[in-house]
């Protein structure tokens, strides 16, 4: 029963890594997810037996390499027991990929000028959410922000594709404020604190805006409810609702986020 | 026996593991599976817990989701006729704060055209958490199932799902067959704390021993009640554990969380190996 553009659940392979500051890149080869995807849509991997939990990785990039058409690349940040096994990878490992998932980020019908804000690792898809942007003219600025240099994503390449990049260490919320005064859409991807700014900014701006929002993911795939995200308006009918971050999201309208219950 | 036993097939999905049977049907065609059991449907919507609801322990997953879910009407209009389209056996699942309501409901989905089975949720482990009627007792879950078996139309099967508690479990299977339950469903997640102390569940390979010694004990005692097992199953070696202890079919849950096509697998490699005795 399997749509044409629905998830597919693959044993894909590490085919390159690389370190970069604090993140570990990985490509993988993950046949079939990487022509399904689109900025904004994420996989879910598996840690070894003992770890039930699958982790959530934003695909950074889609590329052919070494006679693959459509690899995957990950970026890892090292923080629990399954991510570090992530980071430990060597090329040839096999890891089991579920994706493409959740619903990406939407594009403006109309050429609008355009707010991308990404923080550390989750600014991963961001740079594909740029190219898609300037096919369908729309201008894009965008603020790349990190706790600390080693945790800044993309910063070189952003600056060789996007005309207007602007790099924050430290607070982003006075960069957010200011970006957004020249702004029609805003996109952002980062941790809830800087989603909100963004959220906040936008709407105090009347500026539509969309979020990325990670939640602690269990399952990834709709199976398991352990993603809650209270909506204060459901799209379809108004109401409040708790819906589920990894199939309802990641990429929300912000103004339909119950921030306070989150 | 109420009816005929509705499954084709020995691997069902697990309450609360499937999503909406949408999510799981992206993975595989859900009529390869033996039958695909909701998550427990209250009376109306429930919003589920706030706070952290899954968290990783050794081999297993501690829950607390708190029965989120959409509530009979939204089911029965949106949820059921989805499952049915996608060509699944269903099991409702069915929970309540009361001995009324677990009536109520069972009433209202028992009677929908399309529900092959219930399976009357006994032990959710945090249930002072998610607000459903406390069974402590064996007469406490054959008064539920009595209820529930009141009002069912013959030919829906009654499914009692009971915790894998080795000093009780055969108690309660006797005193659920006794009040009307077709099979039992041994067992549930067991009950943990989730890190902060609040009350979950615990599931996945973790439990496989204690569902498998609960299972065992199950079919020693109730010769005449076909037992459903279901406890940290992963792959096709696991169901065979179970199903040589007696157990008529098994259910797979948390392995869903960690390959979707688990259950598919597994169902796979049983139909491979011949008719399970």
């Amino acid at each position: 029963m399997s749509t044409p553009l629905g998830p597919l659940h693959v044993t894909g392979e590490v085919l390159a890594t690389k370190t970069v500051g604090a993140h570990r890149h990985l490509t993988l080869v993950a046949p079939g997810i990487g022509e399904r995807s689109r900025p904004g849509s994420f996989v879910a991997v598996s840690t070894g037996e003992a770890r039930l939990a699958r982790r959530a990785l934003w695909i950074h990039r889609v590329r052919p390499m070494g006679g693959h058409r459509a690899t995957l690349d990950v970026v890892v940040e090292p923080r629990g027991s399954g991510s570090r096994w992530l980071a430990g990878l060597a090329p040839g490992a096999a890891v089991d990929v579920t994706g493409p998932l959740g619903r990406p980020f939407a594009l403006p019908r109309e050429p609008a000028r355009c707010l991308l804000v990404g923080e550390g690792y989750a600014a991963a898809p961001l740079l594909a959410l740029a190219e898609r942007l300037r096919q369908r003219a729309c201008p894009v600025h965008l603020v790349l922000c990190a706790p600390d240099e080693s945790r800044l994503l993309d910063v070189l390449e952003a600056r060789r594709s996007v005309a207007q990049v602007d790099v924050v260490t430290g607070d982003p919320q006075a960069a957010i404020a200011a970006a957004v005064a020249s702004a029609d859409v805003v996109y952002s991807a980062g941790s809830v604190p800087t989603l909100r700014a963004c959220a906040d900014a936008a709407a105090a701006a009347g500026v539509s805006c969309q979020v990325a929002l990670e939640r602690h993911l269990t399952c990834a795939t709709g199976l398991c409810s352990g993603c809650p995200v209270p909506l204060l308006h459901h799209e379809e009918d108004g109401g409040p609702r708790v819906v589920r971050d990894c199939v309802d999201g990641p990429v929300f309208r912000a103004g339909l986020v119950d921030w306070e219950s989150l | 026996m109420s009816g005929d036993w509705p499954f084709s097939g020995p691997v069902l999905s697990a309450s609360g593991c499937g999503g909406t049977g949408r999510e799981l049907a992206s993975y595989g065609d859900l009529a390869d599976l033996g039958g695909f059991v909701t998550r427990s449907i209250t009376l109306h919507a429930r919003p589920g817990a706030r706070g952290e609801r899954i968290v990783e322990s050794p081999s297993g997953l501690v829950n607390a989701i708190g029965l989120q879910n959409p509530g009979v009407e939204a089911f029965l209009g949106e949820e059921l006729p989805a499952l049915l389209e996608l060509g699944a056996t269903v099991v409702a699942s069915i929970a309540g704060h009361s001995l009324g309501e677990y009536a109520e409901v069972s009433r209202a989905l028992g009677r929908a055209a399309g529900v092959s089975a219930l399976e009357v949720n006994l032990s959710a482990p945090d249930a002072s958490g998610a607000g459903v009627f406390d069974i402590r007792e064996p007469f406490q879950a054959a008064g539920v199932v009595a209820a529930c078996r009141r009002d069912l139309p013959g030919g829906v099967l009654l499914l009692a799902k009971l915790r894998s508690d080795a000093s009780r479990v055969v108690e309660t299977a006797r005193a659920v067959t006794e009040a009307g339950a077709d099979a039992v469903v041994v067992g549930n997640a067991v009950p943990a704390a989730m890190p902060d102390g609040r009350p979950g569940g615990l599931s996945g390979p973790a439990i496989r021993p204690l569902a498998l010694r609960s299972v065992s004990l199950a079919v020693e005692a109730l010769p005449g009640t076909p037992v459903i097992a279901c406890g940290g199953i992963m792959d096709p070696a696991d169901a065979r554990a179970f199903l040589d202890v007696g157990a008529r079919a098994v259910q797979v849950g948390s392995a869903l969380f960690h390959d979707p096509t688990a259950a598919h697998r597994i169902a796979a490699a049983l139909a491979a190996g011949g008719e399970p005795r």
